[in-house]
């Protein structure tokens, strides 16, 4: 028998139609996650043609990218008060009544970040085809699922026919030995794999992240780095299930129970990569000689550690671009750069474990002056769950604003954002020229050195305060 | 759609993402049309909403041209198909580059804007002549320069031969109905999502 990859099974196993000489292969979706930015388009096409929605019980919807996460007034409401934004969460409403979808609505209980619902309720589990329109679907690669992102046009067909028409990607083995030092996250991680391989050194290639780094890594830790694949240009990033992954999904609102369960077990062990399966590509890196990591440019392949220094030398063009933007010279050291906001939220980093990493390194402590920080969970689940902790009176009392959940400053379609030539650090997973608000200036790093870098009001080297 | 004859705008710059071809501020929006007001907003307009002279897109020699030049890695970021709309209302009708993003490609060709990945050598010649006329041949997969030489360029044959002829995606898909029934009727029901 041939040997496989976990990507090899989950593509093959959703094969409607292989791919011929001529055409695509014509690939199954299991789980279509949808939002209210990228679907109008789409919900509108299915009306001129007078298609319906194939099934939409594997389509599930939420709002999180253009909704405010300003506290509720005191009807328990949060109030939408950009026109263009309540059109756009208005028109969602109404296309999930009317197409018969399920809607984690504003404010309700299940809402949040689509990218953060979908493993918190179950949803996404191994061995499945995911899609939505939104690049960052690839975090659901975490549970060993096949999760990428679609345009408007393909949110379309797979609203209609719960399929989509694919070339068959290549696969990319990320090994890491060794185990993450003290103080270097998940996120650093991920960090150092771009700017090892650069920002289209994924292009065309689903990446299985492996090797004794990867297991031992949390669920939620896995998510952070899966996330991430997109900013190196790959289709998808996948981790092989394992025990964790089992015990994560086991009991969610949405995971199989009783004999499903056990049955679903016995196919999820089958699914990772056989001893011996080749991969088009490999790259390997050893997780023990990592230090916590920070971007200096505007994409985030132009990451260093964080004691380092931006490159030396003439900068050309693109880099020479983004150093201007950055208000950065070559050769310039980061640590100790001054600050504007904080950011801590992001489908990267706002789940449970990232905010009780910030918590933890922010209780009993202060938040410095002219700094400041906002901490947006990723879901609504995650803030009471923050709230039960106590974590949000640990950001209050540091002096940072507790949020309700969304996307928030990551892309800054909420009013969440930067003013012109503010610095952050952010937790969140792009730094492109005006990404969280035109004319500001991001710096991506982790939720510990977000913290760290909140209390110093420069960016800071958390291992130091962690001593 | 056959061939596109134009000439080029250049902009030299690797690694342009889809929040600098429209930034998300503009995505907030319920229909697709008119968003080419808004390509390259953040480098065309200055913080007050003026355009910033100079900028490539909006050079007396840039009107009416229908292809991009672009440096390394274009559309690279969300998938947000704003990205080819507004390219398209804007005008455009091709993009190249010596490599393009994969949902950006995707996104292009299921709206009949071309993905040109062309060889680092005619890339180099392309950037060095901001406005070049070019002639891109979709049936032979070429881009041709005006001394005549000409570069062959990839492309997947499916979305060339529906751009060809005029053939809709959703439509092919919505035929393959049979297989589809027959594919949900042979999965087990753990993999169901709900
Ligand atoms: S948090 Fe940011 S990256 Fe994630 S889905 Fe929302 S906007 Fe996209």
């Amino acid at each position: 028998m041939t040997r496989r990859t976990l990507f090899d099974k989950v593509w093959e196993g959703h094969l409607v139609r292989p791919e011929t000489a001529d055409t695509p292969a014509i690939l199954y979706v299991d789980l279509h996650l949808v939002h209210e930015v990228t679907s109008p388009q789409a919900f509108s096409m299915l009306r001129e043609r007078g298609l319906g929605v194939r099934r939409p019980g594997r389509t599930v919807a939420t709002m999180d990218h253009s909704t405010p996460t300003t506290p509720r007034g005191a009807d328990g409401r949060i109030p939408v008060v950009d026109p263009q934004a309540a059109a756009q969460i208005g028109a969602l409403e109404k296309n999930c009544a009317e197409f018969g979808i399920r809607l984690f609505a504003l404010g309700s209980d299940g809402q949040g970040i689509v990218h953060v619902i979908g493993p918190e309720l179950g949803l996404t589990q191994p061995g499945m085809t995911i899609v939505c329109g939104d690049s960052h679907t690839s975090t659901h690669g975490a549970f060993g699922a096949l999760a990428f992102g679609i345009g408007t046009t393909e949110v379309g067909h797979v609203l209609a026919t719960q399929c989509l028409l694919q070339g068959r990607p290549k696969t990319l083995a990320i090994t890491v030995e060794g185990r993450l030092p003290r103080g270097v996250t998940a996120k650093d991680l991920i960090l150092a794999i771009i700017a090892k391989i650069g920002v289209g050194g994924g292009t065309g290639h689903v990446i299985e992240y492996r090797g004794p780094a990867v297991g031992a890594l949390s669920m939620e830790e896995r998510m952070t780095v899966c996330n991430m694949s997109i900013e190196a240009g790959a289709r998808a990033g996948m981790m092989a299930p394992d025990e964790a992954t089992f015990e994560y999904l086991a009991g969610r609102p949405h995971a199989p129970r009783g004999a499903a369960w056990d049955e679903a077990l016995r196919a999820w062990r089958g699914l990772a990569t056989d001893e011996g399966a080749a991969f088009d590509r490999e790259v390997s890196l050893d997780a023990s000689s990592l230090e916590p990591m920070i971007t200096y440019g505007t994409n985030p392949g132009m990451a260093i550690p964080v004691r380092g220094s931006v490159p030396e030398g003439d900068p050309g063009a693109t880099l020479g671009k983004a150093l201007d933007y950055m208000g950065l010279r070559p050769g310039q050291r980061l640590l100790g750069h001054p600050i504007d906001v904080v950011f801590i939220g992001s489908c990267t980093n706002s789940r449970i474990s990232d905010l009780r990493l910030a918590a933890g390194l922010l209780k009993g402590r202060k938040v410095a002056q002219g700094v400041r920080v906002l901490v947006v969970p990723g879901s609504q689940q995650v803030k009471r769950q923050a709230e039960g902790e106590g974590l949000d009176r640990v950001f209050r009392d540091a002096g940072a604003e507790w949020r309700e959940a969304g996307c928030s400053m990551c892309i800054a379609m909420n009013g969440d954002q930067l003013q012109p030539g503010q610095y952050a650090v952010s937790t969140s997973n792009r730094n492109f020229e005006g990404r969280q608000g035109p004319g500001g200036r991001t710096f991506l790093a982790s939720p510990l050195t977000a913290a760290a870098t909140a209390v110093a009001g420069r960016i800071a080297d958390v291992r130091e305060m962690l001593r | 759609m056959k061939t596109i004859q134009s000439r080029t705008v250049v902009l030299d710059i690797d690694n342009i993402d889809t929040d600098v071809i429209i930034p998300a501020r503009f995505l907030k929006v319920t229909d697709r049309s008119g968003l080419g007001r808004w390509l390259f907003a953040n480098w065309r307009y200055d913080a007050g909403g003026a355009p910033r002279p100079g900028f490539a897109l909006d050079l007396p020699e840039a009107r009416g041209a229908q292809v991009l030049v672009a440096g390394d890695n274009f559309g690279c970021g969300s998938s947000r198909e704003h990205a080819p709309w507004a390219l398209l209302d804007f005008g455009f009708r091709a993009v190249v580059s010596t490599s393009i993003a994969s949902i950006f490609q995707s996104n292009a060709l299921k709206n009949g804007l071309l993905p040109v990945v062309v060889d680092r050598a005619t890339h180099r010649r392309l950037l060095a002549q901001p406005g070049a006329p070019v002639t891109i041949d979709l049936e032979a997969c070429t881009l041709t320069l005006a001394d005549g030489t000409s570069a062959r360029f990839p492309i997947d044959p499916f979305a060339r031969y529906c751009l060809l002829e005029g053939v809709d995606e959703l439509s092919f898909l919505i035929d393959q109905e049979e297989a589809i029934a027959a594919y949900e009727g042979r999965t087990a029901p753990e993999a169901r999502a709900t």
